[in-house]
């Protein structure tokens, strides 16, 4: 399924809402929208093969965990498509950047506006961190590390029936610190594992800050080629850039796109906050107002109304 | 006693060639978990996943959303501790067809700390959505394999290897315990290995006068409270679990959840591991030094029944083929 709209516009539209959202519940994973917009809106609009959502644009409440009694239990994975043997799947890594997802479910009309007054309520499907049963989420992710290897052992099972559809799993960069990153990357080559592709958000923020000051890792593009993965670098708000990896071709190894991205792009009022990007909270309400000004100005909207937020 | 060969090879083979949605995982002790025949005569559903089990854990949950059902081989301790978090979340979280064949469980390898596993029972049977099995003798481990692929969700099995006991000629099937013995004076449960020693201590018990009701259990979860309460007001004098694990979380502790959850006053022993960890050395001289043995066993019924039996360690050494010959017998019950 194609959009009719354009990804730039899509992109704009996801920081608009997470901005609006976040000024409205007083904090929010700002700084993830503003490094992954582009790349979410890419792999919505234009660089997976989804098909439509088989699932009611109003999410439903949450409908109890798995087990052998919850006969009518549902994964959030209808929000992207049919799970058939044509259509590709789409593993969200990074749990925490579920806020940024659910906005571009939205802009992308898989969800309604109303989806995200849900976010973080009690009772609700739309959880803070993404669980399995959130819109757009396949399988729990919160635990970083484990999306890759989930996606390389149902790529493998995928490419073992003949199904045309590939596994995507959207990554961030500070997933490379956990080791099963690195397990998951070395059997993905050694089984040659060809329908997996990541699009790696780096960022190089983590949740203490910058990541050369937590845990420094090097040259992770060298690192991915010595494990046995094609590696593209792009700029992670060039969405011809980003055409242009996606096309690399990678027979017989997975393909990883590290998308070097700004965890302020079109919010630079947020660099006063550098480093302490991961959530950002409003420490007294001048500066939420300072900020509501400011940004909505960088984005080119009215700033949000606060009364009764 | 019939010993069987390498049960769990030819079982599995037999089973899986049948079944092509069943795959063969192995994090590098493909010969250690008696898989190396079958990944040499079946390459295509075989995956060597390497010394890497966090990945392969997530990487099989991944393979259970494909539609496959993989079986992973590794000692059991391996399928666990460390990759805990994927287990969770890869695994019993989505209720994945994965089937996790743990070897060498408890004290029967020489590996020490590392390679024992201990309260693997313990970890599993708390895990919401997990089916778990401890196959006590060749039959069960010949019949664990399709029993465990019957089941939609994920299980963890105690695998036995090498040279098996065969001590039943019927199947194991989950949720269906053995009743051994039928006595009045003491009930003892067991799994695994631990069955073989009470039925080696049954046979000098029952000479000196004991009266011993005999259950072994191949399905640890779920967990059939209400028999072992029906069994347990059977006897007189009280319960003995004994097990090839750490008495907290494992059957010890099932056990007495369920006699204090039915309100049963009944004393209760509990042999085995005793909040230790174990080490190096061969499995009868383990099941010795942690009273796990059938001598641990006979020395707790007289605790409970306040009687000496006389029995020694030449008296057990003298009824070891008698017993366990009767064993066959047994299962008729």
């Amino acid at each position: 399924m194609r959009n009719s709209r354009a990804t730039e516009d899509v992109a704009h539209g996801i920081r608009c809402r997470v901005f609006e959202h976040s000024m409205r519940n007083n904090g929010g994973y700002l700084s993830q929208a503003c490094s992954a917009a582009e790349q979410l809106a890419f792999l919505y609009n234009e660089a997976l093969n989804l098909g439509p959502s088989t699932m009611p644009l109003i999410p439903p409440p949450f409908g109890g965990v798995p087990s052998a009694g919850n006969t009518d239990y549902r994964t959030g994975a209808g929000y992207n498509g049919p799970f058939d043997a044509v259509h590709d799947r789409l593993f969200i890594a990074p749990a925490h950047y579920a806020l940024v997802a659910y906005a571009c479910l939205i802009e992308v009309g898989r969800m309604a506006p109303e989806g995200l007054e849900m976010f973080n309520q009690d009772g609700s499907s739309v959880e803070m961190i993404g669980a399995e049963h959130s819109p757009g989420m396949e399988v729990h992710n919160g635990t970083l590390g484990i999306g890759l290897s989930t996606g390389a052992g149902l790529a493998w099972g995928r490419k073992r029936r003949g199904e045309t559809g590939e596994v995507c799993v959207y990554m961030s960069d500070g997933e490379v610190q956990e080791g099963q990153t690195w397990e998951a990357v070395q059997a993905a080559a050694h089984h040659g594992i060809d329908n997996l592709w990541a699009l790696m958000d780096v960022n190089r923020q983590q949740c203490d800050g910058a990541m050369d000051s937590v845990m420094t890792v090097g040259d992770i593009a060298a690192k991915f080629r010595n494990f046995g993965a094609v590696v593209a670098e792009v700029d992670a708000h060039d969405l011809s850039a980003l055409r242009q990896a996606k096309a690399t071709p990678h027979e017989g190894r997975p393909l990883i796109v590290l998308a070097h991205s700004s965890p302020t792009q079109g919010m630079d009022f947020l660099m006063r906050r550098f480093p302490r990007l991961h959530y950002v909270r409003f420490k007294s309400d001048e500066e939420r107002a300072e900020m509501n000004v400011a940004i909505a100005a960088e984005l080119g909207i009215a700033p949000v109304d606060l009364k009764g937020h | 006693m019939e010993m069987v060969n390498r049960p769990y090879a030819r079982a599995f083979e037999a089973y899986a060639v049948q079944h092509p949605e069943v795959l063969c995982l192995s994090a590098d002790l493909t010969s250690s978990c008696e898989v190396d025949g079958f990944r040499d005569r079946h390459p295509d559903q075989f995956l060597s996943l390497g010394m890497a089990e966090q990945n392969m854990l997530s990487f099989a949950g991944g393979l259970g959303l494909a539609g496959f059902r993989p079986f992973l081989h590794s000692f059991g301790v391996f399928l666990y501790r460390r990759p805990y978090d994927q287990l969770m979340a890869s695994i019993a979280y989505p209720r994945r067809q994965v089937r996790l064949m743990g070897f060498l469980p408890g004290v029967t390898t020489p590996g020490g700390m590392t390679h024992q596993a201990i309260e693997d029972i313990s970890v599993m049977r708390t895990i919401p959505n997990m089916t778990v099995l401890e196959a006590g003798d060749a039959t069960e481990v010949e019949s664990i394999v399709a029993a465990a692929d019957s089941v939609d969700g994920p299980v963890y099995c105690r695998i036995l290897r090498g040279s098996v006991p065969r001590l039943f000629d019927t199947p194991l099937e989950i949720g269906r315990m053995r009743v051994l013995a039928e006595g009045t004076d003491v009930l003892v449960i067991t799994a695994g290995i631990t069955t073989e020693e009470a039925i080696r201590a049954r046979g000098a018990l029952d000479r000196a006068g004991v009266s011993v009701r005999h259950l072994h259990l191949n399905t640890l979860k779920p967990f059939d409270a209400a028999q072992i309460v029906a069994h347990a007001e059977a006897v007189k004098h009280g319960v003995i679990t004994l097990e090839n694990h750490l008495v907290v979380g494992g059957i010890g502790s099932m056990v007495a959840e369920a006699l204090a959850e039915a309100g049963l006053a009944r004393r209760l022993i509990r042999l085995g591991l005793q909040d230790t960890y174990a080490h190096g050395g061969s499995r009868p001289y383990l099941m010795r030094y942690y009273g796990m043995d059938a001598l641990s066993l006979v020395r707790a019924v007289e605790g409970l029944t306040g009687q000496q039996t006389g029995i020694n360690e030449d008296a057990l050494g003298a009824v070891r083929v008698e017993a366990v010959h009767s064993a066959v017998k047994a299962e008729a019950l």
